[in-house]
């Protein structure tokens, strides 16, 4: 993944997050969506702008992941958890708090990590 | 329009057969299809196949023509690819083949070779039927996605491991006498219980096992099946088949399968029945928690109250509805591309008697395949009914 070509909007939106400038795309109606998109999925409004990622989101869900790919050998056991930010939801690694500690509810903040295993960027979450 | 009949279904031993082609698997399958419904190949108008990581096990793209011809057959043959659902959405294509009047005979099927490249990589590569940007690149595993989904209807409904260890024992228990089955042997609720965590609250025994195997149906119409006296009382008298947001992320809730709701309305509104209607169901069980919300999409529990079912006997094979008799993936295994025509086989031997099974629904008259892609972002239904 390191040698190859970015990832358009994804890797923009990574930059974005790790230089604390993070936002979402929404439609007309408010649905919240990550990049690349075009049109809302939902509603079908293609009329989306960047709006500021909120500073904290929620945990909505958490695993403890230890059989993982090869990719995250060396990273297991690690949490991966999708967090509730308002209009939109990301999925991220949860650091900086034991794997038991971790609960529904939690407060996080968001950027940038590195995955352990291949050195490749990843979205992190960290308690507030 | 003609709702087409079974005549004649195959599924090869499930399990672990690390150096069987993919070919060679199907080739079985396909070739024991053809002879048990007693049809003249060159009759055979179609196939539709179902493969999910033949590029990644096998270096293999291109499957359609390669497996027709593994079953000796020069017809137009599709290669089919919705993760897991694969065959049920295969299946679903030749159900509209024929009521669309363009062949009278269509076999069907599917398989999938993963044990040869180890678990690592067929973890791996069940992986990518996830979102890679947002999903796999933040370390989400198959069986990670599915514990998120798990420990969120925890949190929204209620139930917790242990209810689903019931869901692993009854599967077990089911698959005891499939000789079909990947695993055949009893397991007690410590023992899953006790099982190393996978990805928590998740364990080894509430995931399918990795599998390698092939399944392969033969669909006909009415007309066709009476022409030449064929024994095939089983129809498929209702498709159905859903779609959802590929990321978790993106959908509004984590412990419901909407896309499961929408196949699974259209396939009853299309077979002109209802949940009550149906004697029993093999569901897309690839973790104990998929029968949960596969039951309850299936509209045979209100949200929030399949994680009980099992505990309660309320789906095991003496329960009021059964639900997957043949072990399902948990136990029966889940060679991906070939699932949804296993479920489909199994299904119409349960109708027509001749499953191991079959002294669990004597009488029964309809039966319903519920098969799933990768955390159900994709989903087929079909109702089954006997038709004499
Ligand atoms: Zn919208």
């Amino acid at each position: 993944m390191t040698e190859s070509a970015q990832d358009g909007e994804y890797d923009a939106w990574l930059d974005s997050i790790e230089s604390d400038d993070g936002y979402y795309l929404e439609c007309s109606n408010g649905h919240g969506w990550l990049p690349p998109r075009r049109v809302c999925p939902r509603c079908h409004d293609q009329d989306l702008s960047a709006v500021d990622l909120p500073e904290s989101g929620e945990i909505a869900s958490h695993t403890t992941i230890t059989v993982p790919t090869p990719q995250f050998e060396d990273d297991a056991p690690y949490v991966t958890a999708i967090a509730d930010f308002g209009p939109v939801s990301v999925t991220g690694l949860v650091r900086d708090v034991d794997p038991d500690d971790v609960t529904i509810g939690d407060v996080v903040g968001i950027d940038v990590g590195e995955r352990v295993t291949t050195g490749d960027r990843a979205v992190v979450f960290r308690p507030r | 329009m003609s709702d087409p009949r079974i005549a004649g279904a195959s599924v090869t031993q499930f399990g672990k057969h690390p150096e069987r082609t993919g070919r060679d698997l199907f080739a079985e399958a396909g070739l024991e299809a053809l002879s048990e419904a007693g049809i003249d190949p060159d009759d055979a108008e179609a196939l539709y196949y179902g493969n999910f990581m033949g590029e990644l096990a096998e270096h293999q793209g291109h499957q359609g023509p390669l497996m027709a011809e593994a079953i000796g057959l020069d017809v137009p043959a599709t290669r089919v690819e919705a993760a897991c659902a694969s065959a049920g959405t295969a299946v679903r294509e030749a159900v509209k083949t024929i009521r669309n009047g363009e062949a009278e005979v269509v076999v069907v099927g599917g398989a999938e070779r993963m044990t040869n490249i180890g678990t690592a990589a067929a973890t791996d590569a069940l992986a990518i039927a996830a979102d890679d940007l947002y999903e796999v690149r933040a370390g989400m595993t198959f069986p990670g996605a599915y514990a998120l989904m798990a420990r969120s209807y925890f949190d929204q409904y209620g139930g917790s491991h242990e209810d689903l260890a019931h869901v692993a024992v009854k599967n077990h228990e089911h698959a005891l006498v499939n000789e079909h089955a990947q695993i055949q042997k009893e397991i007690t609720v410590e023992d899953a219980m006790e099982a190393p965590t996978i990805a928590s609250p998740l364990g080894l025994y509430d995931s399918c096992p990795i599998t390698d195997g092939a399944a392969a149906a033969v669909l006909t119409t009415e007309s066709y099946a009476e022409e030449h006296d064929l024994d095939a009382p089983v129809a498929i008298t209702g498709t159905g088949q859903g779609g959802d947001n590929l990321a978790l992320q993106d959908r509004p809730h984590l412990a419901q399968t909407p896309a499961a709701d929408k196949a699974a309305d259209e396939a009853y509104g299309d077979a002109g029945v209802g949940p009550d209607d149906v004697d029993f169901a093999e569901v897309h069980d690839c973790f104990t928690i998929a029968e949960v919300f596969a039951i309850e999409s299936l509209g045979f529990y209100e949200r929030g109250e399949g994680i009980s079912a099992a505990r309660n006997g309320e789906t095991t094979r003496d329960g009021d509805r059964p639900i997957n008799l043949s072990g399902g993936l948990k136990a029966k295994g889940h060679p991906v591309g070939a699932t949804g025509v296993a479920q489909l086989a199994t299904v119409a031997w349960l109708l027509d008697g001749s499953h191991p099974r079959a002294d669990a629904v004597p009488d029964s008259t309809v039966g319903v395949a519920h098969n799933a892609g990768g955390t159900v972002a994709s989903t087929t239904v079909h109702v089954m009914e006997v038709r004499e």
